[in-house]
């Protein structure tokens, strides 16, 4: 990706983009530099580099198919890379002509499916990894653990019958319990009844908050991503778009692509012109949009709304500036879809007490007051 | 390529863990097991080829042209006749509001079990002058029942105990039919039996196709029945003339046997049928049940003649010798000992044995490995299966003669070697088959998840992957050793001289020597086998749904 693609960088402090982590780098407990992986002529993760600090928790997010399960996969040691070298804790785990085995790596390993094994108790299951131990030590474990996760009575419960949340602890307690450097998430909510996901979001956090773990997890739900994570990285096509605190990425997304994937993303465009863009929804003061600096006077320039920037609302016919084309009813909002005169097309929330019929003319105007992330118009 | 089909394939490869999908140690072992397996029949062509240009002049002499037209006419007779059996009672249990259908279901499906010999066996002493029927409907003032044997009777007593493939297949292929396509058919003004001839029918051809080919392959290869009705078919002819100077034509008639045999296969490819999914019903029968009214205790009495005559008469003329001495059969010597059925047991279970070691390794990788190589050895595997035991018995003859020498030769017989060879390579795939069912149901991320958790591949196939598949292990060693008990021409023909008879072997014997009386405990024992083996197999199917 090339600068001029992108929109100036927009957070000034470093570190906290993660741009300029390598100052840390005596903390950080994960290392990947220029990981690549192929199957065939298909390339899955592609020169992807990436420090994680310790206690960190980030979050690989990305469509199906971005490779974002590829790496974790490598990160476990359930598969090799083609190039590039991955560090845990300091060891070089891959590349370099080392293969550590992942039944040797310190890495913990969460499945989308928890993969419990049928066969053993919950206690069981949670004491799977730690045999080399006494049998004191590892029921004494086994007990803090279950405790952790709040499922203290069920150590002799066979897995089959938990339910999905209980499952989830269950693989997260076994997946502690040696103590991993590395704790890997593979899409963790993804198999929850959609109500529980929210508390066991809650969860997860505060039980890998609470033991200190360093974890990556990765998943394609944007919501989960920014809910959960301290970090957040977003992959396309095998590569990093951007990495950066889960505020950060949603508001100043370096790439359209980030810009889409972590919302409904609408775009206006406009000239700048002597410190103003006059675009569709009226004209922008370049102070409103971020990094938009003199220099780039006279550029093409597409601003970024999200649909909690702007509302339509109903006017005169001469002071509107769209058509509502659609509308979708979710419980508390309604999201309209308004199809402006400038062809541009938008999707604006609304409180769901605020109703406006299909093909009603309206004003949208914006509605917000943080400022705006731009592109240059394609 | 789109970017779903992209992310299927990528998914697909992901699916593997490293290393697994490289030709390993365990396919390469899996591969040379099967090898081994298919080797021996090899030496049939060496044998053919010695005759040189006489081998074209045995295969157009009017004999073998004879015994070639009547195994095929056979085969063609048993197969139509189990499809005008089977498929009446698999609609009638499946469809209808028969009564006791869920009893007429397994009754029907128990003949399946019973080799056919014992049928054979049964049906000739039944039937006839003299017969043991005779005897008990004298008092009905019945005195003279037809003879039943040669052609006709090979014919009915293969029908009686090969329909049950149509039947299985058949039912499984009813039940998985989405019934409201009947109804659908019905609410476009088809009367229920057009809709019948125009929807089910069409859908349930397969299935009735399976059953027939299973039915044909099974004909063909039957070697009790025929030689116990005395129908010069090519296993008959195949013994006849095995350890004689005419052993050259034996091979040939092996070797034309083999290829009918290929042909049927091709035929099966064809049609499309799989033995994995054949037999397997999807539960969602419900709705669409048509109502027989008081007909329906007329039509049960189709399933109950056929289970009667398939299942009942055998236990009854058994049963009635084992009480009497009607007839004189227990004259004379041969007195049957229960060391028989011990040297049965002790052979079934040397062949299980053998048969997990081989089924492991191969079953395993086949699940796992995902390579070409692996589901090569898996599918070679299935050619021992399809090998009629005959053949196989008469290759491995010739094998051991032409390649060991004699010592050799007579360590390998005594020591039992080439007998549990012949068992391993005919029954083996049953192993193999249970063993990859359960293995390919063991969630592969659960071994990721050992790995994980500090486990080796190894370790984590002995902490996982054992426990869970040793309910699949334990079925596929009964099935070996069930069917074991129950064979016939392999045993006959490779069992050393040292070895006593088994029960098997005892009733071959008995029956060539016409007492036929002293066969009622054995066979009575083959039958409670039988239905041991229809018991595994019902739990087996039980626990795959």
């Amino acid at each position: 990706m090339t600068a001029a693609e992108r929109s100036t960088p927009v957070d000034a402090h470093p570190g906290s983009t993660g741009t300029a982590e390598s100052t840390d780098e005596d903390r950080a407990v994960l290392e990947l530099d220029g990981v690549t992986r192929q199957f065939g002529s298909e390339t899955a993760v592609s020169d992807l580099s990436l420090r994680v600090q310790d206690g960190e928790l980030l979050t690989l997010l990305g469509p199906s198919g971005c490779g974002k399960t590829t790496t974790l996969r490598l990160l476990a040691g359930l598969d090799e890379p083609d190039a590039g070298r991955i560090r845990v804790a300091g060891e070089t785990v891959a590349g370099e002509g080392t293969f550590i085995k992942p039944e040797e790596r310190d890495v913990g390993l969460v499945f989308q499916e928890f993969a419990l094994f049928p066969h053993l108790t919950v206690g069981e299951n949670v004491a799977f990894g730690i045999q080399d131990r006494s049998d004191d030590e590892i029921d004494q474990r086994v007990t803090d653990l279950l405790e952790l996760v709040g499922l203290g009575d069920y150590a002799d419960a066979s897995p089959e019958d938990l339910s999905g949340g209980q499952r989830q602890r269950v693989a997260l307690a076994r997946s502690l319990a040696p103590e991993p450097d590395v704790l890997l998430l593979d899409e963790p909510f993804s198999n929850l009844d959609v109500g529980l996901r929210e508390e066991m979001r809650r969860e997860v956090r505060r039980i890998i908050k609470e033991t200190g773990v360093t974890a990556v997890s990765v998943t394609h739900d944007q919501e989960e991503a920014l809910s959960i994570s301290d970090r957040v990285a977003v992959i396309d096509d095998g590569g990093i778009e951007q990495i950066g605190r889960p505020e950060v990425v949603f508001q100043q997304p370096e790439s359209r692509f980030v810009a889409e994937f972590l919302g409904q993303a609408g775009f206006v465009s406009g000239t700048l012109e002597e410190g103003s863009v006059d675009t569709p929804l009226g004209c922008l003061d370049a102070d409103r949009i971020e990094g938009l600096d003199a220099e780039y006077e006279g550029a093409d320039v597409d601003v970024l709304v999200r649909p909690d920037d702007i509302r339509a609302v109903p006017a005169d016919p001469a002071g509107t500036n769209g058509r509502i084309v659609d509308r979708q009813y979710t419980g508390p909002s309604f999201v309209y879809t308004v199809e402006l005169d400038s062809g541009a097309v938008l999707h604006c929330e609304h409180n769901h007490a605020e109703e406006l019929g299909i093909d009603k003319r309206v004003r949208v105007r914006l509605a917000t007051d943080h400022p705006l992330a731009w592109f240059p118009a394609e | 390529m789109s970017r779903e089909g992209r992310v299927g394939d990528l998914r697909k490869r992901l699916s593997r863990a490293p290393g697994l999908g490289r030709p390993s140690g365990l396919t390469l072992l899996s591969a040379a097991i099967a090898v081994a397996l298919v080797a021996p029949l090899g030496w049939l062509f060496v044998e053919v080829l010695d005759l040189g240009p006489r081998a074209l002049e045995l295969t157009l002499d009017p004999r073998t042209i004879e015994i070639l037209l009547r195994s095929v006419a056979l085969v063609a007779i048993v197969t139509t006749a189990s499809v005008l059996v089977g498929v009446p009672i698999a609609l009638l249990t499946a469809r209808t509001d028969l009564p006791f259908a869920r009893l007429f279901t397994v009754l029907a499906a128990l003949p399946l079990a019973i080799p056919s010999y014992l049928g054979a066996l049964a049906v000739l002493s039944a039937f006839g002058t003299g017969g043991v029927l005779t005897d008990v409907l004298a008092p009905l003032g019945i005195e003279q029942l037809p003879e039943i044997d040669g052609f006709a009777g090979a014919a009915i007593v293969l029908t009686l105990y090969t329909y049950p493939y149509v039947l299985l297949t058949t039912r499984a292929s009813l039940l998985s039919l989405d019934t409201s396509l009947i109804e659908a058919a019905r609410t476009l003004d088809a009367g229920r039996l057009e809709a019948f001839r125009r929807v089910t029918l069409p859908q349930i051809a397969p299935g009735i196709a399976a059953g027939a080919l299973l039915v044909a392959l099974y004909t063909l290869a039957d070697f009790g029945t025929p030689n116990f009705m005395g129908v010069e078919v090519f296993t008959q002819a195949i013994y006849a003339r095995y350890n004689t100077t005419m052993r050259p034509w034996a091979a040939l008639l092996s070797l034309q046997l083999l290829a009918v045999t290929v042909g049927i296969l091709y035929l099966e490819s064809k049609v499309g049928a799989d033995d994995e999914g054949a037999y397997q019903s999807r539960g969602t029968s419900g709705g669409a049940v048509i109502e027989l009214g008081n007909w329906r205790y007329v039509a049960a009495l189709f399933p109950a003649v056929v289970t009667g005559l398939a299942v009942a008469l055998p236990v009854i003329v058994f049963g009635l010798w084992l009480t009497s001495d009607a007839g004189g059969y227990t004259a004379g010597g041969l007195a049957f000992s229960w060391s028989y059925g011990w040297n049965s047991v002790y052979l079934a279970g040397l062949a299980a044995g053998a048969s997990l070691l081989v089924a492991l390794p191969v079953a395993v990788a086949a699940a796992r490995g995902r390579s070409r190589l692996a589901n090569l050895a898996d599918r070679a595997a299935y050619v021992g299966y399809a090998t009629p035991g005959i053949v196989l018995a008469f290759a491995l003859v010739l094998f051991a003669l032409n390649t060991l020498p004699l010592s050799y030769r007579e360590t390998a017989y005594n020591l039992l070697l080439v007998l549990v060879f012949a068992y391993v390579v005919r029954f083996v795939p049953q192993a193999i088959g249970a063993i990859r069912t359960a293995t390919m149901q063991v969630d592969g991320r659960l071994i990721e998840a050992a790995r994980t958790l500090g486990r080796t591949r190894i370790e984590g196939f002995r902490a996982v992957t054992l426990p869970l598949i040793a309910p699949g292990i334990a079925t596929g060693a009964a099935l070996v050793f069930l069917t074991t008990m129950k064979e016939l021409p392999v045993t006959l023909l490779l069992r050393p001289f040292w070895f006593d008879q088994t029960l098997v072997t005892y009733i071959w014997k008995v029956r060539e020597a016409g007492l036929y009386g002293r066969a009622s405990v054995p066979a009575l024992a083959l039958i409670a086998i039988s239905a041991l083996s229809m018991a595994v197999i019902l739990s087996q199917e039980g626990s795959n749904t």
